[in-house]
């Protein structure tokens, strides 16, 4: 299908550039990503996405916009406040740009629901703020085949990676399994600034860009550190763990699992 | 330009026809690359273009991208015609 002159325009910086033009549009216009987490992650790659017309964005967030969110989590605004994240999230992404489909989910991604969810998307996004979400999310994309970007943000600090089957280290081959509870603390205990937030989630949006249109190196089988205070980034290599429990040879994790939240998310969550 | 390479030029039948005169940069080079697009590798798009930004701008911006800048001639109402071939992808 031709683009129509208003997206021409639309999407101009992007078809101007070689490595994108029109076919590289169109790609993001076919592509679907999922987002889970309309936060402080989700919150500019879902805009960055949106803006830059992939298809349709999947949003799985079961949280409604707390006034404390929004000092970071910038597709929400104040009127929002006391709204389900991906309705608010949602109205932003459509006045932003009418040709992304947005689908949502409200409602917390768990193993009876996590596969059937990724099998929908080219892309997945993990902008989770706890080590259950991350772990289930990258054993589902892992057993399922499903690229997809991590990153994890505190403080001022963050990292990011990037899965492609075949490709380099998962999150479990880096971190195994999750720490005990309360042996690191969330970013409602520790704080976390919004530009940190902006930084992660955009380099997380600029992987799913260059995935869609097949351009440029991804943080494949490397981790990409971010210390805001000196201002370093600085990228490792990764490799794959050779007994990985899903990635490996032998897996021992067969379908995805629903692992205990940390007890202080337990207690925050109930009383946000 | 030689005679036979003008001859050759001339001759030269575009397999589409795009008019830029009505927009501005950088939407003269993002409607050439969709017109681009729409071709064939080999084949020849004829662009109506400019004067002044777009004339020195696109025929600049399609070379870098590859593509083959076979004639930029001035008509007789002041704008120009370029014919530029589609390089493979």
């Amino acid at each position: 299908m031709a683009l129509s002159d208003a997206q021409l325009e639309r999407y101009s910086r992007n078809v101007i550039l070689k490595e994108i033009g029109v076919k590289g549009q169109k790609k993001l216009l076919a592509g679907k990503v999922l987002i889970v987490g309309a936060g402080g992650l989700g919150a500019p790659a879902a805009m960055y996405l949106a803006a830059a017309g992939v298809g349709v964005l999947g949003l799985a967030d079961a949280d409604r916009v707390d006034l404390s969110n929004l000092q970071r989590q910038i597709i929400h605004a104040t009127p929002d406040v006391g709204k389900p994240k991906v309705a608010s999230a949602r109205e932003t992404i459509q006045a932003l740009n009418p040709d992304v489909e947005v689908r949502t989910l409200e409602g917390l991604v768990q193993a009876d629901n996590v596969l059937e969810l990724v099998a929908d998307y080219d892309f997945v996004i993990d902008g989770t703020d706890n080590f259950p979400a991350k772990f289930l999310i990258n054993d589902a994309c892992v057993l399922a085949g499903k690229p997809f970007s991590h990153a994890g943000i505190i403080r001022f600090k963050g990292q990011t990676t990037t899965w492609v089957p075949g490709q380099g280290a998962c999150y479990r081959c880096l971190f195994v399994a999750p720490p005990p509870p309360d042996a690191v603390p969330t970013c409602r205990q520790a704080g976390v600034v919004g530009a940190l937030a902006g930084v992660l989630g955009s380099l997380q949006a600029m992987e799913a860009v260059k995935y869609l249109t097949g351009v440029g190196q991804l943080l494949t089988g490397r981790l990409l550190t971010f210390d805001a205070l000196s201002m370093d980034f600085r990228t490792i290599k990764v490799a794959r763990r050779p007994n990985c429990a899903v990635c490996g040879p032998t897996p021992t994790i067969l379908r995805p699992v629903d692992l205990q939240p940390a007890v202080c998310d337990l207690k925050a969550a109930k009383t946000a | 330009m030689s005679q036979t390479k003008a001859a050759a030029a001339a001759s030269l039948q575009p397999d589409a026809e795009l008019d830029i005169t009505d927009v501005v940069c950088p939407m003269t080079f993002v409607k050439v690359k969709a017109a681009l697009d729409d071709l064939d590798e080999g084949q020849i798009l004829a662009v109506r273009l400019n004067d002044g930004e777009p004339v020195q701008n696109v025929p600049r911006s399609l070379k870098d991208e590859g593509h083959k800048v076979l004639k930029l001639s001035e008509a007789a109402d002041g704008t120009y015609r370029l014919l530029v071939r589609r390089a493979p992808d």
